[in-house]
């Protein structure tokens, strides 16, 4: 499994704090997936029709997992393709090396795939001594950069564009492309040059999936670039590695989802390339892999399928939620410190790699709940995030001062008369420390309100039931 | 003002923090009330809906007082807070008794009629204008619980077009988080910074005198930020306004003289 720095979040995201590169990365990126959001759904009335739709398929289908993926193995066998099982990311990993040992695998070609990252396939196929290209543009720049994506869909939306020309200039020469490209295109356009002849000579060809049909055995994914295609048509293994969560019913199903998948993500009507890939090459075919392998990841997921975290299973992973996370958009990708960034990480992660590892993801949220009314497929997420705080509390994974001035506090809530006199001290002492300013600029056990970068308003200085009685109001 | 056939037993959900920060909102929420023909009652023993401990895990703790907030006021017609945030969490109370269908159908009868301030007067009560006035530029920030979980977009701006002299200028991103959060603010302070110098400085942008919202975490957060970069613009309750009640200063600001 890819290894995580899901603990290190608090650190991280003061570092990403600081950075001002990231900064103008991140505010730029989103922007542009805000806005073209919301222009592709002002152009499509039926939208929340299509929510419900979306919601009602997917939880058909996990409600009936076992069945679909059955049924999905059948057909995948029918087409000539196979279909491996994998309980966990190290089975999903030696699988996958297994498959391209048999192949006599040297090198490797790789469309993007999340669950790929989530189980860490590159590490276990460069560790089998195979060389691994990633063929998606923005993959491909975090691989030369060998860091882990910063978003789901658009990994490498932390890098600007001179840090590109950097790694670029730095890895390219050793293909005699020596000079130093700035501009956008010319950037590209090195890219498919030097990606080219990795398809061409790549022996195996590994996609994710966006979906699996059972009712064909097809896998779809979507791209805007058409390294899908090239990665998967060319070497003669084709690997698809999902997570099981991805199979729907039928085609129609999938289409269904297909009209809020790009929109949800980058405000396409439709991406530029959706394919599907139905097993290996028939005869009389003229291109296609001569075998067709799939493997079928859980990693936690059927676990999920048993209590409320199967909420968390419909993701169809656009990327909405965490474009229009401010947390996100303020410590970007990196600090959450796995493969599954913002509030479907915040989730995911603690699922995934324990309630202590993760242990500031599901509160490092104000619970805004921006992110639930842009789900696609309506994830209750700070509904999930709570959730996942009650089960940390149970576990006594809070520090244990917070959890003491919760108990403190609530002691005293319960106890009206002596609340009273509590915070008639309080709010006197406040006010008379606010002076004529009418504001702290510093209090003892409050520190961390002022380093948010604020002052503390003082209050006016009586607290309302106490003017409230004073006044004589109620009856 | 508006007129209604009978008169509406009204409880008000003073808030914490307006208990502690800001009584003036809690005078100008029984003055709107009482103008929309309420009669408005302050229970007693009232003190904290509980929404900390909801949020931070500890249901338990959530249900202690929210049980006692169920007490105090279920016998009245409405309650009614002048923050989203905490008549939000009184609509959250029936999850917290799964287990006790009785508590459970008392929590269900009080959060269906539990209201946020300004959605009441004009959901409710059919309120549609005002008697206040306030010659100024003011831009709005919608708190989250108010306008995701309970809808409060469009009834302050509403009310507030009522009050004479007033011109309302949006800001950018008004229904971005502020970066209060509860105790999100003091268990991650830099992040929660962060996100109070964007909304600042998109207050400031707009050129308004005053912001204005709904929900006095949130004021509390935005007036610490825009005091502490020494910004003029004023931080109010938008029940201060609709109310007429704006003599004292801001939120954050100095007593005049």
């Amino acid at each position: 499994m890819t290894q995580a720095r899901s603990h290190e979040f608090r650190t991280r995201a003061v570092q990403a704090l600081r950075d001002e590169t990231l900064k103008s990365a991140l505010a730029r990126a989103k922007d542009g997936f805000v806005l073209k959001r919301r222009q592709a759904l002002d152009a499509l009335p039926e939208y929340e029709a299509l929510r419900d739709r979306a919601v009602a398929i997917k939880n058909h289908t996990l409600e009936y997992l076992d069945h679909y993926l059955e049924r999905y193995e059948e057909a995948v066998i029918r087409q000539g393709g196979h279909v491996h099982w994998a309980e966990n990311a190290e089975e999903a990993c030696r699988i996958v090396v297994e498959i391209c040992r048999q192949a006599g695998a040297r090198s490797v070609t790789k469309g993007k795939s999340m669950v790929g990252e989530e189980v860490g396939v590159n590490d276990a196929l460069e560790a089998a001594g195979m060389e691994v290209v990633e063929t998606d543009l923005g993959e491909y720049i975090i691989q030369l950069a060998n860091e882990p994506p910063s978003h789901i869909i658009a990994p490498a939306v932390h890098k600007t564009r001179g840090q590109i020309s950097d790694l670029f200039h730095k890895h390219h020469a050793r293909y005699g492309l020596t000079e130093k490209l700035v501009e956008v295109p010319d950037l590209v356009n090195e890219a498919r040059q030097v990606l080219r002849q990795k398809y061409l000579d790549a022996d195996v060809g590994i996609t994710g999936a966006n979906f699996l049909i059972a009712e064909t055995g097809s896998n779809i994914i979507v791209t805007n670039e058409g390294n899908g295609d090239l990665t998967n048509t060319l070497p003669k293994v084709h690997i698809v590695t999902a997570g099981i969560e991805k199979v729907v019913p039928t085609l129609e199903d999938a289409t269904t989802l297909l009209r809020l998948l790009p929109r949800s993500a980058t405000g396409q009507q439709i991406t530029s390339y959706t394919t599907l890939s139905t097993g290996p090459r028939r005869p009389g075919d003229p291109d296609g892999p001569e075998a067709y392998h799939v493997v079928l990841v859980d990693n936690g997921r059927s676990a999920m399928l048993r209590d409320e975290f199967r909420e968390m299973l419909r993701c169809i992973r656009c990327g909405a939620c965490m474009n229009h996370c401010p947390v996100y958009g303020a410590v970007g990708g990196h600090a959450y410190g796995w493969v599954y960034p913002g509030p479907m990480g915040s989730v995911l992660t603690p699922l995934t790699l324990g309630l202590r590892e993760a242990k500031d993801l599901p509160n490092a949220c104000t619970l805004n709940g921006r992110c639930a009314d842009v789900c696609p497929v309506r994830i209750p997420l700070p509904d999930l995030l709570r959730s996942l705080r009650h089960r940390q509390f149970q576990h006594q994974l809070g520090t244990r001062r917070a959890r003491w001035a919760l108990r403190l506090w609530a002691w005293l809530a319960q106890r009206p008369g002596l609340y009273r006199r509590v915070t008639t001290l309080q709010v006197r002492t406040l006010r008379l420390l606010g002076g004529r300013r009418g504001r702290l600029r510093f209090l003892p056990l409050a520190g961390a309100w002022f380093r948010g970068g604020r002052v503390l308003p003082a209050p006016e200085g009586e607290t309302f039931m106490r003017a409230w009685r004073r006044r004589g109001k109620n009856p | 003002m508006t007129t209604t056939s009978a008169p509406r037993r009204v409880a008000l959900f003073v808030t914490c923090l307006v208990d502690l920060y800001r009584p003036t909102v809690g005078f100008a929420a029984v003055k709107l009330l009482e103008q929309a023909g309420c009669r408005v009652e302050v229970p007693e023993t009232q003190t904290c809906c509980g929404q900390p401990a909801y949020n931070s895990g500890d249901n338990a703790t959530s249900a202690e007082l929210a049980r006692s907030v169920i007490e105090a006021f279920e016998s009245y017609d409405y309650t009614v807070a002048p923050s989203g945030s905490c008549a939000g969490m009184i609509r959250y109370y029936p999850r917290l008794f799964e287990t006790e269908p009785d508590w459970q159908a008392r929590a269900r009868a009080l959060a269906e009629r539990t209201f946020e301030l300004m959605s009441f007067l004009t959901d409710v009560c059919g309120m549609t204008t005002v008697e206040a006035g306030l010659a100024e530029t003011v831009t709005y920030h919608d708190s989250c619980s108010g306008l995701r979980q309970l809808g409060v977009k469009e009834q302050p701006r509403q009310l507030l077009q009522g009050v004479r002299g007033l011109r309302l200028k949006e800001m950018a991103d008004a229904e971005v988080c502020c970066g209060f959060g509860g105790t999100f603010c003091v268990k991650y302070p830099e992040i929660s910074g962060r996100m109070v110098a964007d909304k600042a400085d998109a207050v400031a942008a707009t050129g308004a005198t005053t912001v204005l919202g709904g929900d006095l975490g949130c004021l509390l957060n935005i007036a610490g930020r825009l005091k502490a970069v020494g910004s003029p613009v004023k931080v109010r309750h938008a029940a201060e306004v609709l109310a007429g009640m704006t003599d004292r200063p801001g939120l954050g600001d100095p007593e005049p003289g």
